[in-house]
This record gives C-alpha cells, structure tokens and sequence, in this order.
C-alpha cells in the first residue's frame, strides 16, 4: 500500500542558528525537540518514536530519560549524512502508516565549533566516520582530505561535458544568500553579488568559498504524526504524499563511480514523484540540499526539473530566487541559512506549505519538495503538500 | 624536508596489503577475481559479478586518461599546507578501474593521456600522474 498522503509534518522547531554556541549539541537538540513538540500541539510524552539525526548528539534512549517517555515503540538510525532528514521522513512515513507508532521527532543537533575548536575540522572529521573508509585509505593521504576536494572532481566533469559555468553556481549562492536575508534566523546577515561570487577565494578549484556551506551551530527537529492523528493536532495537515530514497554506484568513492555526475537522488526521485502523483512541473517552492552550489545544480537534473546537463541555464536569470519559476532554498539553505544536515529545510518546506513563511513566503505554495544529499552522493526526497 | 605535522598515515589492512606493498615497490596492483577474472578497485572482499572471495593481484599499466581533477587551494589538513595549491586527478586507468594521484605539469584536461608513477614521500609513496610521452 502506498505511503501516499498516510503521514504529515505536524511540527517543526528550531534553535537560533549561530556560530559559536555555549550550549552542547544535545542542549540545542533538545531545545529544538520542545519546540517542535509544542509547535505540534502535543506533550513530549505523546512522542512514541525517534530518529535522532546522525550519531552526533542524542539517542533515542537519552529521549526516553529526559522526556520520560512511556512507551517508545519505534526509533532508528538512517547513517547517511545529509541525506538523513528525508531518509528518516520514509522511515518515519512508514512507522505511523503501519500503526508501529504515531508520532515520531526526527531530531537533529550540533555544536560544530566546539568540535572544530578541538582540532576537528572538516577534513579530519569524515575520517572517523566508516563509510569514508576508502577516502581514509587512499585519498586522504594525498591530500584529497575534505568533502569540497572530494566533489569538486564532480563539479569539474559538470562543467567539462556541460559546459556549466562559475556563474551559474553563483546563481545558486546569491539566491540562497537573497533568502536568508528575509529570514530572521539566518548565520549570514550580508547580501553577495554574482561578483562577489566569483571574488571569493579559491578553495578546492571549481569551488570557491561562496560555493561552499556554511560551519555552524544548532538544532533542528521536526514531529511527523499519523495523517488521521494529525487531524486533531495545531496547524493545517502538511501531508508526505511521496517519499524515496536511492544509493550512487559506488557510494563509498567517487573516484571509482561510473558516473560521477549521477547522484542516488536520480534513482529516488522518480519513485517519490510517482508515489506523489505530481510531477516537477507541479512544484511550487523547493528546498534542496546544498552542501556547495553544485549539488543544487546537480539534484535539479537528477529530479527532472531539467535535462541531464541543462541545470546551468536552469538556475540562470533569477529561476531561484523568490518571485521566479522555482523559488528554491526559501531560508537561505546551508550555504547562507545555517548547517544542519538539511533538516532546516524538512522545517522550511512544511513552513511554506502552513503559508507561515513570512517575508519569504512564497504565494501560493502548496506543492513543495525537499531533498538530502549524503555522505558521497547518498539521496532522499520527500513530496509535501498543504491540506 | 621536515614536516611540522606528519601526513595522514598509509595504513594497509589484510585486504589491501598487496596493494600498498606494490605501491612501495613502484607498481600499482589491482585486484582480480580468481573466478571469474573480473576486475575491481578499490579493494574489495567480494567480487560484485560472482561474489566469489578468491583474489589474485596483478600489476596495472599505471596509464589511462583524465576522468576529472581539482587543484587544492585550501589544506584542510594542515600537513597539506606547504605545498598549496596541488592538483588531484581522477584517472581512467587502461584496466577500467580508477586511480586518484597527484599531478604534475600544466594544467590537466579531460580526456588527455597519462602515465602514473609512484614517488617517495617521508612515510610512504604517492601515485602521481603526468602528461604522456608518446
């Protein structure tokens, strides 16, 4: 039977998003849990499943002792990065359409300067993690240490075959950049030209520090309830109507992946637009995942809202920003919102669709997706429309 | 030259020691399935086509053509720092598997032929490719 509509994002919560932070990762966790709860209208003690995000803060036990919940009937770990927050929505879809349980927090926190500030910057942290192991092994110790030097070799193949442009990844950066403006909670607070895109220094050739998302600090969480639970909740029922998750060839090195501009999202989205019953010409605001300007570019292609190779002139003349075809990355993204493994933008999306988004409220929106990008190329998507 | 901080370790384990024992010998050994005969790198336990276990190593030409490439500009570790920027290329290998190495000479571009060679470094070798000669 499909997930179809069977599930709804019925609260989201969020932390100030900082660099900085003086609390610990499962503080902001846990600050963002209680919002997200309230915002449900519900109690902690009504949550009867968790997915915590990544390994990085919280378990599911630590839920149980500091909510005391009663009776957890479900919890699960999705270990792929970026592409965790809408892996953890199929699993969280599947949980209350098959009565396991009915409201599961997915639940995300960080403290990312505090782990920096101990010596663990990005380019030593993926190498704790096994599913860089072959990076570990054979790539790390000739220097190809961090994600931006890992997909950079993708970006540059884009641009070979394409003919992809720095500007055109740019349109990624001020679109985002644009967005956050209008959004209180935002890390970067300074509005950045195509110019000033192009000026930033170089960092992993094609990526330049514009290209790149942002080190900070925060929690996230969202509460996905039962579609018929969710009909006595707080707001406006914001259903999943499709949801799909899909691996790279190769998932574990680029290096060695038949086709390195392939993401796991092109095996996935086909599946969640089905399951939806739309198409991406049905889509009114987007919130997809954006680790460098690149991925955006790249995950466009791979949903069908262009043709393999055409997310260039896609993105081109403003198609992003608010007001254009495809307002995409409404809060600013992770390359000028905030870095929290994307589940700021499983909050975005369900914000748009209640038509709470304020100055950057897209008119209309009932129709949106969000994505995740993980680890080397891992995918999810999830469909979501208003009531 | 010293090195404030050293590089990350080469650090073989049982499935890949045949592959860092030839590195250190000058030769790049990929793995062959001892069923079916197909290749495969990075090392693997099993064969993706029969799922055979059994393995043989054989030495790979160390030529192919450029796939991608990125020049380092940023260390972000710092033992990388002194010799920013650095160029990585993703190299199709004449075996049809993929090698990653370091570069040296003029900008590389797809398609372009190469030879790899492994040169000594304080703790170990690297793979570095060049353009060609004919």
């Amino acid at each position: 039977m499909s997930l179809r509509d069977r599930s709804c994002v019925t609260g989201i919560g969020e932390t100030a998003y900082l660099r900085g932070a003086t609390k610990s990762a499962f503080e902001l966790q846990v600050e963002a849990s209680l919002k997200a709860i309230a915002d449900a209208g519900l109690t902690p003690k009504d949550i009867d499943g968790v997915i915590p995000i990544g390994i990085v803060s919280g378990t599911a036990d630590d839920f149980i002792e500091n909510f005391g919940l009663p009776d957890l009937r479900f919890s699960a770990q999705v270990p792929h990065g970026g592409a965790s927050p809408a892996m953890a929505l199929q699993a969280a879809a599947m949980a209350v359409a098959n009565g396991v349980c009915s409201h599961v927090l997915i639940t995300f926190g960080r403290n990312i300067s505090a782990v920096a500030a101990g010596g663990n910057k990005a380019g030593a942290r993926i190498h704790n993690m096994p599913q860089f192991h072959y990076v570990t092994e054979f790539e790390h110790p000739m220097g190809a240490s961090a994600p931006a030097q890992l997909y950079a070799p993708m970006a540059r193949r884009h641009m070979e075959l394409y003919g992809t442009t720095v500007e055109q990844f740019g349109e990624v950066a001020v679109a985002c950049r644009e967005h956050a403006l209008l959004n209180g909670n935002a890390v970067m607070k300074k509005p950045i030209t195509l110019e000033d895109h192009r000026q930033s220094r170089m960092i992993a050739d094609p990526f330049r520090l514009l290209d790149c998302s942002l080190e900070s600090d925060g929690g996230a969480a969202v509460v996905v309830s039962a579609a018929e639970r969710a009909r006595d909740l707080r707001h406006r029922r914001v259903f999943i109507s499709g949801v799909a998750a899909g691996h790279p060839d190769s998932p574990g090195s680029i290096t060695q992946r038949p086709d390195m501009t392939s993401l796991g999202l092109a095996k996935a989205a086909p599946r969640a637009f089905r399951m939806a019953g739309v198409t991406p010409a049905d889509i009114d605001v987007a919130e997809i995942y954006d680790c460098f300007t690149y991925a955006v570019i790249r995950q466009l292609e791979d949903m069908g809202f262009c043709a393999k190779g055409e997310g260039g002139p896609f993105v081109s003349g403003g198609r992003l920003r608010i007001g254009g075809a495809l307002p995409t990355n409404t809060h600013g993204g992770l390359l000028s919102q905030a870095h929290v493994w994307g589940l700021n933008h499983v909050v975005e999306l369900a914000r748009q669709l209640r038509g709470d988004g304020g100055r950057a409220q897209v008119a209309g929106a009932e129709v949106g997706v969000v994505t995740g990008y993980g680890d080397m190329g891992d995918g999810a998507l999830a469909i979501m429309r208003r009531e | 030259m010293n090195q404030a901080q050293p590089k990350p370790p080469q650090s073989p384990t049982a499935l890949s020691r045949p592959f860092w024992e030839g590195a250190a010998a000058g030769r790049l050994m990929i793995q062959r399935c001892a069923a079916c005969g197909k290749l495969r790198h990075y090392p693997r336990l099993l064969c993706d086509a029969c799922y055979s276990d059994a393995v043989e190593w054989i030495e790979a030409s160390r030529r192919g053509t450029i796939h991608s490439w990125t020049v380092a500009h940023h260390a972000f570790h710092p033992a990388f720092k002194d010799e920013l920027p650095y160029t990585l290329v993703t190299v199709d290998l004449e075996e049809g598997v993929r090698a990653l190495g370091r570069w040296t000479g003029e900008p590389p571009a797809i398609g372009q032929p190469v030879t790899g060679a492994f040169v000594a470094r304080p703790d170990g070798v690297d793979l570095v490719f060049a353009p060609a000669t004919a």
